[in-house]
């Protein structure tokens, strides 16, 4: 029972990780005030870049090839096609004011393209089939931690075991906690979100903000992606298994209230979620029913956040508007 | 002399879209001294200084500070320029505290909120200034959000204050309060403008008054050397004494009763406080009192379109039956068979399909005519023609979406529709806002044919010049409560005035 | 030289503009947007001109081509009809995969479990009635909770759309399984398959059929009015006495029915069985065609083929020239980046610096 309870905890990291990415991401963007509903699209290109990036490195560095780099390489061509996919969000939704629903979800299907695209263009010109070798799988799905503290009883497995992956976001959820809170331009991004024309009047750049919330918010939801493909996939394209998780994330952010801190537990309980009927069977349930679960709970959420009504708990006040300063 | 002239503004040129805002503007602002910037709503002083904060650029002209030509692209360098705007739309962020959004903004350094909090407190102990740095601003009063917007211009270290319509919110002890602030701000060497159209006002703490008229410039005066019916036939152009006809009507009957109306809005404040009177047919009946004192709740929630905690609004046949209207849909209420037009305050988010021309407009009264499932475009379009010409609407045809067309346009349109109805009951909410002199007028003169006709009209107006000669009685609302109801043919502007700002003491705290 | 101050570019809001070269600006996005598609084709070292040659011919060169674009054209343009009201209204119903998926569900039980006892023309009919049925009230939860509690639709539909997949996906294998172990659901049997005109499946008039239909829905009745109010202002709705709740539930149900019997025509037309991929991205895709063709249910027609074109012919560029079918996917995002760039431009204009100066110097 224990063990099983352990392995769903694990498991539900290494998907929580993968939420966890987008979510942040997303909390980045939203708190300029744009919603950016490509996170799918986002995370495809994430994942088929990130793959991208590390199966050329390895292919051109050959047996040299060390884990660490992979890994830095992965992180940084997805990040980079996150920003690139936000980048057009951006210009279309900040510069030319396009509607920022339809803008999303072009960018989701234009991402999804792109992503499969990508990921079915290196198994054809490979020769049918694209993956690491073993050492360097090893490194994406390694923990940082030494064997000793890994084999600590119970909490060894619960807190040690996990990708570095899994650690990092941590970090990135903190530091956005810390921006957000701490820091003036935290604080500046936040006005922006509520008000950009109170914003402009104070003589905030909220164009800047909102490019630069947007695109390193895109960046980070496209981690998600890589890290998908690098650790559950096993190094492997596998584009049905990333289909929807970009959509989880947006709904997570409402989940999470806006706070890079809910974050962190929000993912993994979703990422529960969404492997528990891999580990624990419930009697009378089909498989199939189980899975959408996620989806389900989702609604419920939805449906609740929507029923409260508190002051502090308020997506940014002009989530989803353009601005145009001259508006009358 | 010179040297005491801050700002200069050399043929300033506006435009959004067709539509001329400011027409080749002359105007200096001098340190040491209230300048007023006096004007009808729409005469184009807002947009004038909006290019100084950096909100607009001008299409033509040149603004000059000391003597050097500056540019102002943004609100930021507004205040590089030592230019500081309190809009009258407080620009403030909610879930932020006051230090927060004091110091929003500021290019310096880290940030130091415990110093802002100190340095907020020192600013208020100055002027004597009443915040708590640390309370959010959604806890705050309407006038505690203008002190918050004062201090952030001070902190900023303006010596060019532009004040737009500061007072528009606030109660008599409270503008007393911002009036001495100001003084003192003068006696600093700061050059202060304030954008109001209440004479008064100007007449009272101002040394200068520059007038806008249409866009256009007027002229700038001392105020010592004028007098408020000067400047009021600067402003308009020509003397005016209103002369609107006032016919009496022969056999008014209840037409309206209200009864103990209590509102709440979503955050459980009282906007309505057990309202109570009673319309007639064949009288216009005014409702006077300061911005925000519940004249949009009472109209809407006439109109069924705003919840009502209890009370009763009952509508009169003609038979003399009452029908209790209280809690129906505006359906269900048009289906009494008591017409009741409404013309709201919010004209294109409100009453009118902004992306619609005018017979899509018509359309919306009578769109649930007929049986079937289509609509019959045909009466509205013919409706359309007939306020178009009536009303001398300028659009390019009737399918023309009414979002592009002018201010006054628009309300011809809504007014027009409003009226063709035949209404038993008109309502209609700062009816002649931003309109120029002439559709003013054509407005009174409607209003008053339906009152002739036999309709009971509610006015809910700004200008007590206009309610005293326009309607018969006046109710005065103050903090959502009446604070009572004057017989305009024999009240006075002092007598209303008063009785607006009443309860305001108690509201305050 | 003052004026090197003003920055390079301003904007100010059109006012007016000529229908003919908001048109002009139209077509030009389009065509930016196919040259923007190469860009991929020739990252992957692929002559554009012979990939768009081929994506042509695959699809429209010869008649079994044309008819399986057209197959791949008619969900499109049903759904895209079924998504025009709710866009319109400015409900972003991205549902329309699920809602198809379970019009799907309704008709296959009745093909399924009912073939043997119903004859041929009455089945369809029942079939596509359920259809439309379920998919109407498939949509009608999210517009009940975004009418009650305004509760995000658009996030709410999409986890309806993986809610809907997920049933077939049991179905599938669970209580609708043929073979024990196949997970597959048999297939229909003739009475249960719509009959083909000019070779394509009779959808094609039903879609068509409902392009009049919307056409005269969105613009001549009172329904249509309605929504048109709504999509402007919830408050001038209200204040013209609609009841603005009641509206967006109908809406809903009319553009989930519409989409369920999308989902009849797929099950019935073209597959002849059920799985979870049932809707294949189509609700997604006709969001693009009702969105490129402004919510002209005319203009979806072209649209929609267009569309077609891409898809089927990407799958031929695939087998010819190796080169991934998501191709389409791409054009049609890069096809959907431009037209709302283009908004901007008939929305918009621009004033540039040194024209200024030039003005000024006359």
């Amino acid at each position: 029972m224990m063990s099983t309870i352990i392995a769903l905890i694990v498991a539900a990291v290494t998907f929580g990780t993968v939420l966890m990415y987008g979510t942040l991401g997303e909390i980045l963007t939203e708190k300029s005030g744009n919603l950016n509903l490509g996170v799918e699209g986002i995370m495809y290109m994430g994942g088929a870049f990130g793959l991208a990036g590390a199966f050329y490195y390895e292919k051109a560095a050959g047996a040299a090839a060390s884990g660490p780099a992979a890994i830095i390489i992965a992180i940084l061509a997805a990040f980079a096609a996150g920003m690139a996919a936000s980048a057009i969000y951006s210009f279309l939704t900040i510069t030319l004011r396009a509607n920022q629903n339809v803008t999303g979800l072009a960018l989701s299907i234009f991402g999804t393209g792109i992503g499969q695209f990508v990921g079915e263009f290196m198994r054809v010109s490979e020769g049918g089939y694209v993956a690491l070798s073993n050492n360097l799988k090893e490194a994406f799905s390694a923990t940082i931690f030494p064997k000793v503290f890994v084999n600590i009883p119970v909490i060894g497995n619960i807190l040690f075991s996990h990708t570095v992956f899994f650690y990092l976001a941590i970090v990135v959820a903190v530091l956005m906690y810390l921006f957000l809170k701490k820091t003036k331009w935290g604080m500046y991004l936040t006005a922006v979100g509520e008000s950009p024309s109170t914003s402009d009047a104070a003589g905030i750049n909220i164009v800047k903000y909102k490019y630069l919330a947007t695109i390193i918010g895109g960046g980070i939801s496209a981690i998600g992606g890589m890290v998908y493909i690098m650790t559950t996939a096993g190094c492997v394209w596998n584009h049905e298994g990333l289909s929807g998780v970009g959509w989880l994330a947006v709904a997570l952010v409402i989940f999470c209230m806006w706070r890079p801190l809910n974050a962190i537990w929000g993912s993994v309980l979703f990422g529960a979620m969404m492997i528990m009927y891999l580990r624990v069977a419930i009697p009378f349930i089909p498989t199939e029913l189980y899975k959408i679960l996620p989806y389900i709970v989702t609604v419920i959420v939805l449906v609740l956040t929507s029923m409260k009504n508190s002051r502090d708990k308020q997506p940014p006040a002009s989530l989803g508007n353009n601005y145009f300063r001259e508006e009358r | 002399m010179e040297n005491r002239c801050a700002i200069e503004m050399k043929g300033i040129t506006k435009c959004f879209g067709q539509v001329v805002a400011n027409d080749s503007i002359d105007l200096s602002i001098n340190r040491g001294e209230i300048l007023a910037l006096l004007g009808e709503n729409g005469s184009g002083k807002t947009t004038l200084m909006n290019m100084l904060s950096g909100i607009y650029q001008p299409d033509d002209g040149r603004i000059l500070k000391d003597g050097e030509e500056i540019y102002i692209h943004s609100p930021r360098e507004a205040y590089g320029f030592g230019i500081g705007m309190i809009h009258q739309h407080y620009k403030l962020i909610e879930v932020f505290t006051a230090a927060q959004n004091v110091i929003l903004g500021l290019n310096d350094g880290r940030m130091d909120l415990k110093a802002a909090n100190e340095k907020v407190r020192s600013i208020c102990q100055r002027y004597g200034f009443e915040i708590n740095p640390e309370e959010k601003v959604y806890d705050m009063s309407v006038s505690q959000k203008q002190t918050v917007e004062i201090v952030k211009v001070l902190y900023r270290g303006a010596e060019i204050l532009i004040l737009d319509e500061p007072t528009a919110v606030l109660t008599p002890q409270e503008t007393k309060k911002l009036f001495a602030v100001l003084e003192n701000m003068k006696k600093d060497g700061k050059a202060i403008v304030i954008i109001t159209h209440k004479l008064n006002e100007v007449m009272e703490v101002s040394d200068k008054v520059a007038v806008l008229r249409k866009g256009k410039y007027i002229g700038t005066v001392n105020t010592a050397e004028t007098s408020p019916q000067a400047l009021t036939d600067m402003m308009v152009g020509r003397a005016v004494t209103l002369n609107i006809d006032r016919p009496k009507y022969d056999n008014p009957k209840k037409k309206l009763v209200i009864e103990n109306l209590t509102c709440l809005d979503e955050e459980g404040v009282k906007k309505l406080d057990s309202v109570s009177f009673t319309a007639y047919t064949g009288e216009i009946l005014g409702v006077a009192g300061i911005s925000g004192s519940g004249q949009k709740e009472l109209l809407e929630a006439i109109a069924g379109l705003y919840p009502i905690k209890e009370g009763s609004i009952r509508l009169v046949g003609n038979d003399g039956s009452e029908k209790e209207i209280v809690g129906l849909t505006p359906k269900k209420i048009r289906q009494t068979g008591i017409g009741m037009a409404f013309v709201p305050e919010d004209r294109l988010g409100m009453g009118l399909v902004g992306s619609m021309g005018m017979t899509g407009n018509m359309l919306l009264r009578s769109w649930k005519k007929g049986k079937g499932i289509l609509v019959r475009k045909k009466e509205p379009s013919e409706l359309a023609e007939k306020v178009l010409e009536e009303l001398e609407v300028v659009t390019p045809d009737i399918n023309f979406p009414v979002r592009r067309l002018s201010g006054g346009n628009v309300q011809k349109v809504l007014v027009g529709r409003e009226i063709a109805s035949e209404p038993e009951v008109l309502m209609t909410a700062y009816a002649v806002r931003g309109l120029d002199i002439n559709t003013s007028y054509t407005i009174y003169n409607l209003l008053t044919e339906e009152k002739m006709r036999g309709a009971a009209v509610l006015y809910v107006g700004e200008d007590l010049d206009v309610l005293l000669e326009l309607a018969d009685r006046i109710v005065v609302l103050c903090g959502g409560q009446v604070a009572g109801t004057v017989d305009a043919r024999t009240a006075t502007k002092e007598e209303i005035g008063l009785m607006m700002t009443q309860f305001n003491t108690k509201e305050g705290e | 030289m003052a004026a090197e101050k003003t920055p390079l570019i301003r904007l100010a809001k059109r006012t007016e503009m000529k229908r003919s070269s908001m048109w002009m600006i139209r077509v030009g996005s389009i065509l930016v947007a196919l040259l923007l598609g190469c860009l991929p084709m020739i990252l992957t070292a692929t002559n554009p001109f012979s990939a768009y040659g081929v994506i042509i011919q695959g699809s429209l060169s010869r008649p079994v081509y044309l008819k399986q674009t057209i197959r791949t054209a008619i969900p499109l343009l049903g759904c895209a009809l079924a998504i025009a009201p709710c866009f319109k209204m400015k409900f972003w119903n991205i549902g329309a995969e699920g809602q198809i998926t379970m019009g799907a569900v309704a008709a296959t039980y009745f093909a399924l479990f009912w073939h043997d006892r119903i004859p041929h023309v009455p089945l369809l009919l029942i079939m596509a009635f359920t259809a439309a049925i379920a998919g109407g009230l498939w949509a009608l939860i999210p517009a009940f909770f975004k009418a009650r509690f305004n509760t995000n639709e658009t996030l709410f539909t999409l986890m309806m759309n993986y809610i809907a997949i997920g049933i077939v996906a049991w179905l599938q294998g669970g209580p609708w399984e043929g073979r024990k172990g196949s997970q597959l659901i048999p297939m229909f049997s003739d009475s249960a398959r719509l009959p083909t005109v000019f070779g394509v499946n009779c959808g094609w008039i039903i879609a068509l059929v409902l392009v009049v239909l919307m056409y005269i829905y969105m613009n001549k009745t009172k329904q249509g009015y309605e929504i048109a109010v709504i999509g402007d202002s919830v408050n001038t709705a209200r204040y013209a006495g609609m009841n603005v709740g009641w509206i967006i539930m109908r809406t809903m149900f009319i553009s989930g029915a519409i989409s369920g019997i999308v989902g009849f025509i797929i099950v019935s037309g073209a597959n002849f069985t059920l799985y979870s991929g049932v809707a294949d991205g189509v609700g997604f895709t006709s969001i693009t065609v009702a969105w490129l063709s402004q919510l002209n249910s005319f203009a979806m027609i072209v649209i929609s083929m267009i569309l077609a074109v891409l898809e089927k012919g990407s799958n031929t560029l695939q087998t010819r020239m190796s080169v991934p079918a998501s191709i389409a996917d791409i054009i049609t995002g890069i096809l959907l980046f431009c037209m709302l760039s283009c908004e901007f431009f008939i929305n918009y204009k621009l004033i540039f610096r040194h024209k200024e100066n030039k003005e000024e110097g006359v």
